[in-house]
């Protein structure tokens, strides 16, 4: 595919398009991954989440400086949810990335959540593998943490970032969501308000509670519209790296990672055969309206949907 | 069901120049997600090189400038020169503003613009004429 050709040799527009195909579930887009599958892996991603407003984008494009000012090159995916009722979204996470939009060194795009539940979609995570076969040394994704989207970084990031600030008691509530088991590193973000040390310890107290595993999160304090402690954030992660490393977990998460997708995979295509079948034998409408009548059951009605399937043998 | 390999517009909403005022370009914004639309909003400032890179990276189907600054003649012939650069000359270009009636119609002429929208004209035109170019 000629998109898949250009995207290799470096074309920021052929990436650009391959996102969108991908996000558009286009019937290309299994074609597309697959081709590009053995490009990938070589990027370390970096999952930056917290409330709305705590400023993760703010963070973002400080970090940006830090990572470029090392040399290394990002690809940044910013997820935000589309209106439940309309489909729709503003995406306005580039409004405070604009330090970079202008470094070829740096790839930005928004996403919107379409419908995934408040999730991290499939397609951000295949969004970061066609930065990756890009050749991004590092990917860094904004998600919004609103209940699933929390679990879902984690699958999908190498190391997590939890953002938390000191204003509204945030940080309490979101320890008790369970966000401490998400999180590699916490910062509490707009230090410059007050509250900050009470937040800080507030965390470093449940992490003492918390007595397993060899890795503690840090907590860094960062006034990202001032870039204070965005270095310290930037040591944080590249100390996160460099255990997930040397202890082997890495390539453990990393399989673990690709279990679940392939597991997923299987599943997904299961599920698509499945319909197609169903689909061309016949309507589930007349089904429906017996059911509806207490005629029948979905129990049974959908065990002899499916005893009239054929499976193929692989 | 699964929403998510379903396709959207997705529009550029950019505010280039030196103007301080972004409320136009908010309401434009508001209106094509209420549309279903999905909105890139880059905020003020932008450059033209800015806005043409946000173009390309985001992939979107539809660039839309909001310029109160009276400098529409120069910025927009500059943009659309970027867009064509990065092999984006057929993404429809749109300019909203206070922009008079003959700079509109050399705008238009000159290929520089697509569909220039005033004060006047209401939400629902720009929604209307943004899916008709993008189905
Ligand atoms: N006082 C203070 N304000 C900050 C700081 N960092 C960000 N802000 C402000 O917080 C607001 C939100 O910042 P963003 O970076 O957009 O936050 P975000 O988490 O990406 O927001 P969403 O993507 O909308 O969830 C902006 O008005 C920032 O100027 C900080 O360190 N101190
Ligand atoms: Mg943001």
């Amino acid at each position: 595919m000629q998109l898949v050709t250009e995207l290799l040799g470096g074309n920021r527009r052929a990436l650009a398009r391959l996102i969108t195909l991908v996000e558009n579930g286009d019937p290309l887009k299994n074609e597309i991954l697959q081709s590009l599958y053995p490009h990938t892996g070589k990027a370390y991603v970096i999952g930056i989440t917290g409330a709305p407003g705590s400023g993760k984008s703010s963070l973002v494009d400080r970090l940006l400086q830090e990572m470029r000012g090392a040399g290394l090159t990002v690809g940044v995916v910013a997820v935000d949810p589309n209106s439940p009722f309309t489909g729709g979204a503003i995406l306005g996470d580039r409004i405070r990335m604009q330090d970079h939009a202008l470094d070829r060194g740096v790839f930005i795009r928004s996403m919107g959540t379409r419908g995934s539940l408040g999730g991290l979609s499939r397609a951000t995570r295949e969004t970061i593998q066609l930065l990756d076969a890009f050749g991004k040394d590092l990917i860094l994704v904004e998600t919004v943490g609103v209940g699933q989207s929390e679990v879902d970084i984690v699958k999908t990031a190498d190391t997590t970032v939890v953002v938390l600030t000191p204003a509204g008691g945030d940080s309490v509530q979101t320890l008790k969501a369970g966000i401490m088991e998400i999180a590699d590193i916490f910062v509490i973000n707009k230090a410059d308000l007050p509250g900050t040390e009470r937040a800080a310890a507030e965390v470093s107290a449940m992490l003492d509670l918390k007595s397993c595993c060899d890795w503690r999160p840090p907590v860094v304090p960062a006034v990202s519209t001032r870039g204070e402690g965005i270095g310290a954030l930037w040591q944080s992660v590249q100390e996160h790296r460099e255990y997930l490393e040397k202890s082997g977990r890495l390539l453990e998460i990393r399989k673990e990672r690709i279990s679940r997708e392939l597991t997923e995979q299987v599943e997904h295509l299961v599920k698509t055969m499945v319909w197609e079948k169903i689909k061309v034998r016949m309507t589930l409408g007349s089904l429906v309206e017996e059911i509806a009548l207490r005629r029948r059951d979905p129990y049974s009605a959908a065990r002899e949907l499916l005893a009239q399937i054929e499976f193929p043998v692989p | 069901m699964d929403m998510s390999s379903k396709r959207k517009i997705r529009v550029l909403v950019a505010k280039p120049g030196l103007d301080g005022h972004d409320r136009g370009a908010k309401v434009v914004a508001r209106a094509l997600r209420d549309a279903g639309m999905e909105v890139i909003y880059t905020g003020l400032h932008q450059t033209p090189e800015q806005v043409a890179e946000a173009a390309l990276q985001e992939d979107v189907d539809v660039v839309g400038l909001s310029i109160l600054s009276g400098a529409h003649m120069t910025l927009v012939p500059r943009i659309k020169e970027l867009l064509n650069e990065r092999q984006l000359g057929a993404v429809p270009l749109l300019v909203g503003g206070i922009i008079p009636e003959e700079d509109a119609l050399a705008l238009k002429q000159s290929g520089c613009a697509d569909r220039v929208f005033t004060p006047g004209d209401p939400l629902e035109s720009i929604v209307s004429y943004i899916r008709d170019r993008c189905i």
